[in-house]
């Protein structure tokens, strides 16, 4: 289960990496905890986290969200290869970040995609997650942060 | 082609040095290209993962590699180890969302010059590249 401070971390890995990826800053909803397998929106890049804490990092977006993220970072690739690859960097950016304040003992792993209608989102039994709301220009993502 | 330096000359005279991109996302690789903004650096090849950048490496011998470490395959701190075996005198400059100290000390021990952390602005991305340079 995170406490309050780690999840500040993932709070600020977030806000960063729109600050500085997108040149635009996102909004954060107030987080939550959910139980079961979280929604998803269209992609979603996943990071599996093992060492000291075990779990998952799941960054889902719109299409939509990711075709305006790609043209302020001046991509001209919208093809479905790039959302997915995009999903994973964002994944593996905020999950690396994290770093910073787990230490090297965060282990990630390379990033994994889901997308297509209803994916299975991989989830360790009882686990709860948390759910970090993203609000950027006039979209919605989600953070989700389900650790042991 | 100067063997002492490894540098090429373009057609201009000016001295350049030969690029090479490592990371295994497209998004990320594209990025860099169009980031790099210093006239003396000329793309050779790029590479998804520490495999294929050894091969490419062997194939165009650049002077500069950028890196990423979480990858398929071979990460890029083993790949770091191979690279500064083959050739002492390559830069090379770490780009990874990895933002631990412990994994930038490693990687500046197994051989890389320089390190920036994902995400990053294009004035980061040059003024890194610049003072891998000097």
């Amino acid at each position: 289960m995170l406490q309050e401070q780690e999840l500040k971390t993932f709070v600020e890995g977030t806000t960063n990496y729109f600050e500085v990826a997108a040149q635009q800053p996102a909004s954060i909803g107030s987080p939550y905890l959910t139980e079961g397998s979280p929604s998803v929106h269209d992609y979603t890049g996943v990071i599996n986290i093992s060492g000291k804490r075990e779990g998952f990092v799941y960054f889902t977006a719109p299409k939509a969200m990711l075709t305006v993220l790609l043209m302020k970072m001046q991509e001209n690739d919208f093809s479905h290869e790039t959302m997915r690859d995009l999903v994973g960097e964002v994944a593996n950016t905020i999950s690396g970040n994290a770093r910073r304040d787990f230490g090297r003992d965060f282990v990630i792993s390379v990033p994994s995609v889901l997308a297509g209608e209803r994916p299975e989102i991989p989830q360790k039994p009882g686990a709860r997650s948390f759910v970090i709301p993203i609000n950027w220009r006039s979209h919605s993502a989600k953070l989700i942060v389900s650790l042991t | 082609m100067n063997a002492a330096s490894g540098k090429v000359m373009k057609d201009s005279g000016k001295k350049s040095f030969k690029l090479m991109i490592v990371d295994d996302s497209n998004i990320m690789r594209r990025r860099i290209e169009r980031s790099n903004q210093l006239d003396e650096l000329e793309l050779v090849g790029t590479a998804s993962n520490g495999l294929e950048a050894i091969e490419m490496f062997k194939k165009m011998d650049p002077d500069v590699v950028t890196m990423d470490l979480t990858m398929p395959q071979m990460d890029g701190i083993e790949c770091i180890s191979k690279l500064v075996v083959m050739k002492p005198a390559v830069r090379i400059l770490v780009i990874s969302a990895l933002a631990d100290k412990a994994t930038a000390v490693e990687a500046m021990e197994k051989g890389a010059n320089g390190f920036l952390n994902k995400p990053f602005t294009d004035r980061q991305l040059n003024e890194a590249i610049a003072d891998l340079m000097r």
